[in-house]
């Protein structure tokens, strides 16, 4: 059998893995729904399991396959174009949250207060309402909470921004260490930036309690809190897999996996992760930087 | 060159150079093989066009007449919200994925899909995401009620409990979608055998890897849209809610930067379909190759920046109105391209019009009213009067059922051969096409007097004045509806038996699914990369 030699094709026979985790994906959606109507959060905690167990199992069986030579060039090819196309997706998914911001900012806030033709709108809907950026109190003031302060660029976040931008340099560092070979510091660098990804979640939730309590600044405190947590919320959701993923591949690089030629694990993590830090740094401007500043948008 | 394939308890010895199907249901429910997957996504997209099919009965039987005689008109318009759910992301994108599933590997080379048990996840999470849809219609408060296109705060404030169910159905359609995108674009990229460069693929993949290239990039969108109602639903957010500065207007500019897009995911591949049967029957080379390939690019490229011309009703200010009719109109370019294409192609040339080439020739002709009748649309001031309207019904359906189920069909009938091994009955075929041809135009033309007299959409009941031309579009509509179940017992017939088909199977056929495999193909359709010339 040559099966690491190139250009031979790789099929593979059946899985019941996409089952089970389909199972799991239709589990976690009914009890996510049941919960949101009152009932037990339990069915999607089951959910949750069956796909971390067919997580496990899938991933388990293709390293397997991969440490014992199954793989050649060609798959490696397919799993490379896979990772980037999926990326792709989820910079179409927050691209789509990113556009809900620009558009209140550059549109819906200042028509509310009768920017372009729209006087008679804000002379019959809502006349109070001051057009403002950050906007702490909605236009129908008395159905959302008020924020007393918006939440401010250079405290939390920018150490926050520190944070991701050095986990940035030590998964680099790490992969470095792979490269030639030095497990040692290899497993250094990547402890060094799961650490990192790890602590710049708890400081996300330290800021959010402070958003919470302090700032009375929530997801139901108009359209300024809406954007906010659904951006910076899906982004501290895709800094905990990331974390965990690199942990995944830490425990994998004690165990000896990797080599310096044959890495795609480690490497597509490592994507990720970039692609993590470059959400955060967009983020970082829109939400904090320019989304935490303005003033008046329209008298 | 040979193929390795590995059994699931992963041990490389077991791995063989052939090996069958496994028997019975597990061999569907574990299958790797592009195959079987594309055979159970045209089973499904079949199961889902009859079920959409029954639903739009139910709509013509209650416009049969006018006044209100059969159904609530909750449930009509649960109705109306249902079919097009269901046609959209139940029967055209699923058939087409089967299409891409059974045709790509085989035109390019390839023993299979790039990500074979990715390939397996993408189908089976649908039989879920659907039964989890259709069950809202016996939920408490109904099923969703605001049309297919979901608009806030018709989805938000105003909906059913039942919408919730519904989101995470179209989150669960995404991630399959995503995935069999992801999957088609590896296998062009990565799998097509040596000497098969980009500019000598077949239509059909080119068509599909753009295609798979527009689910990627607007998939997410729609799952983010979604994502935002459940939160404006649940959690207190106002995306949609002008009351905390949001705008309802604000979930039509996401939903369309996914739905124009989207509309293009069901006609590339079709435009791909159409551009194989025509050259074959016609007995000469497609005309303008090169320009088809730039034209789908172009078409794609301009399908993400034109959405705003389904909302020109809905305010917008009067430069992004003109903005947008002119970018809506530049697309009749690429697409005439096309359209001009299909017809050199079959000038002088030696013409047999099997049933394959007939569904092809109504495609085209069919399509292009459908065409047409967008160019009307796309013209902001007189869409001012066709919004809403019958007229816009009677555009998407000559465009949807006339143009993309017309090439689905085209594709069965002309791929059918190849992949059963068997014929099927040409006077049965003929009978079906012209069937329904003369059906689907009673049943969709009349609409457009419907919709210029100002008959609105989506409503069960209407004034007097349109009772003769709905009635008519009514009896037009049960028979296609009954031309469909024909089909169907023409689909089980050929694949239970039928006279043996030969490897080439048509006389004019090209590409390497005709002339380099037998008729059915091996189960790995190329174990070998085959010699491209």
């Amino acid at each position: 059998m040559s099966a690491a030699s190139e250009g031979d094709y790789y099929v593979p026979h059946g899985t019941h893995w996409p089952i089970i985790g389909s199972i799991g994906l239709a589990t976690i959606a009914v009890g996510f729904a049941r919960f949101l109507h009152g009932s037990e959060i339990t069915v999607m905690l089951v959910g949750i399991a069956i796909l971390i167990f067919m997580l496990y199992g899938w991933f388990g069986q293709v390293i397997d396959e991969s440490i014992s030579g199954l793989y050649n060039k060609q798959v490696d090819m397919s799993f490379r174009l896979g990772m980037g196309w999926f990326i792709f997706s989820e910079v179409m998914f927050f691209g789509a949250f990113f556009g809900a911001l620009f558009y209140a900012r550059a549109y819906s806030i200042p028509w509310l207060g009768g920017a372009s033709n729209n006087d008679a709108t804000a002379w019959l809907l809502w006349p109070d309402f001051k057009a403002v950026w950050p906007l702490l109190e909605a236009p129908m003031a008395d159905k959302f909470a008020s924020a007393k302060e918006a939440m401010g660029a250079w405290g939390l976040p920018a150490i926050n921004t520190a944070l991701l931008l050095t986990s940035g340099l030590t998964v680099t560092l790490a992969h470095h260490a792979l490269r030639r070979e030095d497990r040692v510091w290899l497993v250094y660098w990547l402890f060094a930036t799961v650490a990192l990804g790890f602590l710049f979640v708890g400081l996300q939730a330290l800021e959010y309690s402070h958003a919470y309590g302090e700032l009375n600044l929530r997801m139901d405190s108009g359209i300024y809190g809406s954007t906010f947590y659904m951006l910076t919320g899906f982004h501290g959701f895709h800094v905990t897999m990331g974390a965990t993923m690199l942990l995944v591949i830490m425990i994998r690089a004690m165990k000896g996996h990797f080599t310096p030629d044959n890495h795609f694990g480690f490497e597509a993590v490592a994507w990720y992760w970039h692609f993590v830090d470059v959400v955060w740094l967009f983020l970082f401007f829109s939400i904090y930087v320019w989304g935490g500043s303005g003033g008046v948008i329209h008298e | 060159m040979t193929t390795i394939t590995a059994d699931d308890d992963h041990d490389p010895h077991a791995a063989h150079d052939d090996h069958g199907p496994d028997k019975g249901l597990t061999r569907w429910i574990t299958t790797t093989n592009h195959k079987d997957i594309g055979t159970l996504y045209l089973w499904l997209a079949f199961i889902m066009f009859l079920t959409g099919g029954t639903m739009a009965m139910v709509i013509r039987l209650e416009l049969f007449q006018p006044g209100l005689q059969f159904v609530e008109p909750g449930f009509f318009n649960q109705m109306t919200t249902m079919h097009g759910l269901i046609m959209v992301f139940g029967a055209i994108m699923p058939a087409f994925v089967g299409l891409a599933n059974w045709l790509i590997p085989m035109m390019i080379g390839a023993p299979d899909m790039a990500l074979p048990r990715m390939n397996n996840w993408s189908f089976w999470i649908l039989p879920f995401a659907f039964t989890m849809l259709a069950s809202t219609l016996f939920m408490e408060g109904g099923g969703p009620a605001f049309g297919w296109t979901f608009y806030a705060p018709l989805s938000t404030t105003f909906a059913p409990d039942s919408t919730d169910y519904f989101i995470f159905a179209v989150h669960l359609m995404g991630i399959s979608s995503v995935m069999g995108a992801i999957n088609v674009i590896a296998t062009i990229l990565n799998m097509r055998a040596p000497g098969m460069t980009l500019m000598k693929m077949p239509l059909f993949v080119w068509t599909w890897l753009i295609t798979a290239y527009l689910l990627i990039a607007v998939m997410p969108v729609l799952a983010g849209a979604v994502t935002m109602m459940l939160t404006d639903r649940h959690f207190g957010t106002s995306f949609f809610d002008a009351a905390g500065g949001g705008d309802p207007v604000l979930f039509q500019h996401i939903f369309w930067f996914f739905g124009h897009p989207e509309v293009y995911i069901m006609i590339l591949p079709a435009f791909g379909v159409i551009s194989a049967i025509v050259p074959t029957f016609a007995r000469k080379r497609l005309f303008g190759y090169d320009s088809m390939v730039y034209a789908v690019a172009s078409i794609a490229i301009l399908s993400f920046l034109v959405w705003a011309h389904h909302m020109f009703t809905t305010g917008m200010p009067v430069a992004g109105e003109l903005y947008f009719m002119y970018a809506t109109i530049l697309i009749s370019v690429p697409t005439g391209v096309k359209v001009f294409n299909w017809v050199s192609t079959m000038w002088k040339g030696s013409m047999t019009f099997e049933t394959p080439m007939l569904w092809a020739l109504g495609f085209i002709v069919m399509f292009t009213i459908g065409g047409l009748s967008g160019l009307m649309l796309g013209v902001a001031p007189v869409d001012t009067q066709y919004h809403d309207t019958y007229f816009v019904v009677a555009h998407f359906h000559y465009v949807l059922v006339t143009g993309a189920l017309y090439s689905i069909i085209a594709a069965f009938y002309y791929w059918v051969p190849k992949w059963t091994g068997h014929m099927y009955n040409e006077t049965h075929g003929k009978i079906h096409f012209w069937w329904s041809t003369i059906a689907v135009n009673v049943l969709f033309f009349p609409q457009h007097f419907l919709g210029l007299a100002g008959m609105p959409r989506r409503i069960p009941d209407y004034a007097l004045q349109f009772a003769e031309f709905n009635m008519i579009s009514s009896i037009g509509g049960f028979a296609f509806g009954l031309a469909q179940v024909f089909f169907l017992y023409i689909v089980i017939k050929t694949i239970k038996g039928g006279e043996k088909a030969s490897d080439l199977v048509w006389e004019g056929a090209t590409g390497l699914e005709f002339e380099e495999l037998s008729s059915p193909p091996p189960y790995h359709s190329f174990t070998v990369a085959p010699d491209i010339k």
